[in-house]
């Protein structure tokens, strides 16, 4: 079975726009994980996704997506607005009081499956999404955004043995390999090298592929096999705080507000 | 218990195929009467809770109504945060059930023994939580509760022969069972440790204190006004669990009487120190905390004179 990939409009450039512009306005962190996947988020809604819009939300069969590094949640409001799913004005209400859109993605929200934000979880709960799909004889696939830190949590390696156990070949993980964490680089917090070779050994279908490289994502994903076989993680490679250049491996983007100067320079050099 | 919960189950799941069934490696000689009559329903998840819950999670979200089973501890505390941030958070019907609550696991030592299960997991909102005094009551609460909407805790107990006398296997949720009536006294308990509580009610009428026997299994939805109608009644009250004095059926008590300004003194009869390395069987460790039959009667006996001098 082939993947039907079709360009819906959806680009990271717009994405990095929104993450940009929303995380000045409301004065919030969280930049450099956003801009971190936005090409890969960019790639799951501009078409792998099936059904991905909200007004297919009740459709059994649509793909489901678990962003598992919750705290990216703004690339997520970003691609849903752009699918047209979320409103300019739903948008805008990002971190304020009352919102469905906090800095972790909310499950009340249209277009959300899961909350997420506690590191850990997101992949044992793909994981049961994909047995409900084999039970269901859906051809229902799952794709879940891990951080690469996040695979610190032995709740993942839980989920990666189940998963290869039961041959869960409509289970996709992508891990987001920008080797960063909260407090510093993942080589110096906790090592988590080789990553490709760590998946590999526990029995999935591993690809590298350059997460910033939204064809080569695309592609790399209409190639694999759902009809059988093992699950399939995509390591991809990337780079914190891609696009902004005093963002790009530094450690205080993790959590960092732009200031006025610093607003004006990224749009610059995301295009504005 | 555990025999009659997948007892009960496996007919159930005979007749509604969204049941799934769900085990941490644990349940030999209990799960085989499901897992052999459904085996493309039973996963045997490895020793993984967590993962155990996030499945099931993902197994709720598409329609089906898993049973994630494992020893009390391992069911209910491991996962903690995941039954939080998954079925509580989510409002989906994944059914956790932690077997052996309080000692039954006395040998195994501290970390089998289940004495904060319940008042952990009572405090998320929107997650039922049922503990059975006895196996027939488990089979009418999981036939009655089985395909709520929301989620479920079920603390079950080990033995299949206990039975408290006088509860006929009555169940109904938000709702607590008088077993035992008397004019003097009123004890509410929860789980198998009740078999105690009437045991020793039946010793305070034979000395002439009459002892109201009340067994609380829908421990949320609490019976809240049910437990304040009795309450009042009464100058005092023994609760009997075997559970920690702080979260479970003792803090309820505690609540209900200071919500609705209830004139009744509430003795916690519980679990009140740490563990201190020793073990035992059920029967001793419940005599060493102050739940035997013979314990709880010199309670009470204290108790009432107190309340009369």
């Amino acid at each position: 079975m082939k993947t039907i990939v079709t360009s819906n409009g959806v680009s990271a450039r717009q994405l990095r726009r929104i993450i940009l512009e929303q995380s000045k306005r409301a004065h919030v962190g969280h930049i450099g994980s956003a801009l971190s996947v936005a090409d890969i988020v960019a790639a799951l809604f501009g078409g792998v996704l099936r059904a991905s819009a909200p007004d297919d939300a009740a459709h059994a069969d649509r793909d489901r997506f678990v962003l598992s590094k919750g705290h990216a949640a703004l690339a997520l409001y970003a691609a849903l607005h752009l699918r047209g799913a979320l409103s300019r004005e739903s948008l805008d209400t990002y971190c304020g009081d009352g919102t469905l859109l906090g800095v972790h993605p909310e499950h009340e929200l249209p277009g959300v499956d899961f909350c997420t934000g506690s590191l850990g979880h997101g992949l044992s709960i793909g994981a049961g999404a994909a047995l409900a799909s084999r039970l269901q004889r859906s051809e229902r696939r799952t794709f879940v955004l891990l951080s690469d830190a996040e695979c610190n949590e032995g709740s993942i390696w839980e989920a990666v043995m189940f998963a290869a156990h039961h041959r869960l070949s409509r289970l996709v993980a992508i891990v987001d390999l920008n080797g960063q964490q909260a407090l510093g680089y993942t080589d110096d917090v906790l090592n988590l090298s080789p990553m490709a070779e760590r998946w590999r050994a526990f029995g999935w279908d591993t690809h590298d592929v350059d997460g910033h490289d939204t064809d080569d994502i695309a592609a790399t994903i209409e190639g694999l096999d759902f009809a059988g076989g093992p699950p399939h993680v995509l390591i991809a490679r990337t780079v914190f705080g891609r696009g902004v250049s005093y963002m790009e491996r530094q450690i205080k983007w993790h959590y960092w507000p732009m200031s006025d100067a610093d607003y004006e320079q990224a749009l610059a050099e995301t295009g504005g | 218990m555990r025999g009659a919960f997948i007892r009960e189950l496996t007919e159930l799941a005979a007749a509604d195929s969204r049941i799934v069934l769900l085990t941490g490696d644990l349940g030999y000689t209990v799960l085989e009467t499901f897992a052999d009559r459904f085996p493309d329903r039973f996963f045997n998840v490895g020793v993984a809770e967590q993962n155990m819950i996030g499945v099931a999670t993902g197994l709720a979200d598409a329609g089906f109504i898993p049973f994630a089973y494992s020893i009390a501890t391992f069911a209910a505390l491991r996962p903690y945060e995941f039954i939080r941030n998954g079925p509580v958070l989510h409002r989906l019907p994944v059914r956790v059930v932690g077997t052996g609550g309080g000692f039954e696991y006395g040998t195994a030592g501290p970390t089998h023994h289940a004495l904060e299960d319940v008042g952990t997991l009572r405090m998320l909102p929107g997650l039922a939580v049922i503990a059975p005094a006895d196996f027939e009551q488990t089979r009418t609460a999981l036939a009655a509760t089985w395909d709520l909407p929301g989620p479920i805790y079920f603390r079950i107990g080990k033995d299949d022969r206990n039975v408290v006398d006088g509860l006929d296997g009555r169940f109904e949720l938000g709702r607590a069972q008088v077993v035992r009536h008397g004019g003097d006294l009123i004890m509410l308990t929860m789980g198998s440790v009740a078999r105690e509580a009437t045991a020793a009610a039946a010793v305070l009428d034979a000395e002439g204190i009459g002892c109201t026997v009340v067994v609380v299994a829908s421990m949320n939805p609490a019976p809240a006004d049910d437990l304040a109608e009795l309450l009042a009644q009464f100058p005092v009250a023994l609760t009997v669990e075997a559970h920690y004095v702080v979260g479970g059926l003792g803090s309820l008590a505690c609540e209900v009487v200071g919500e609705r300004a209830l004139g009744c003194r509430v003795v916690r009869c519980g679990v009140r120190s740490a563990p201190d390395g020793r073990s035992g069987s059920e029967r001793y460790l419940n005599a060493l905390h102050g739940l035997s039959r013979d314990a709880l009667v010199e309670t009470a006996r204290g108790v009432l004179h107190e309340s009369a001098s």
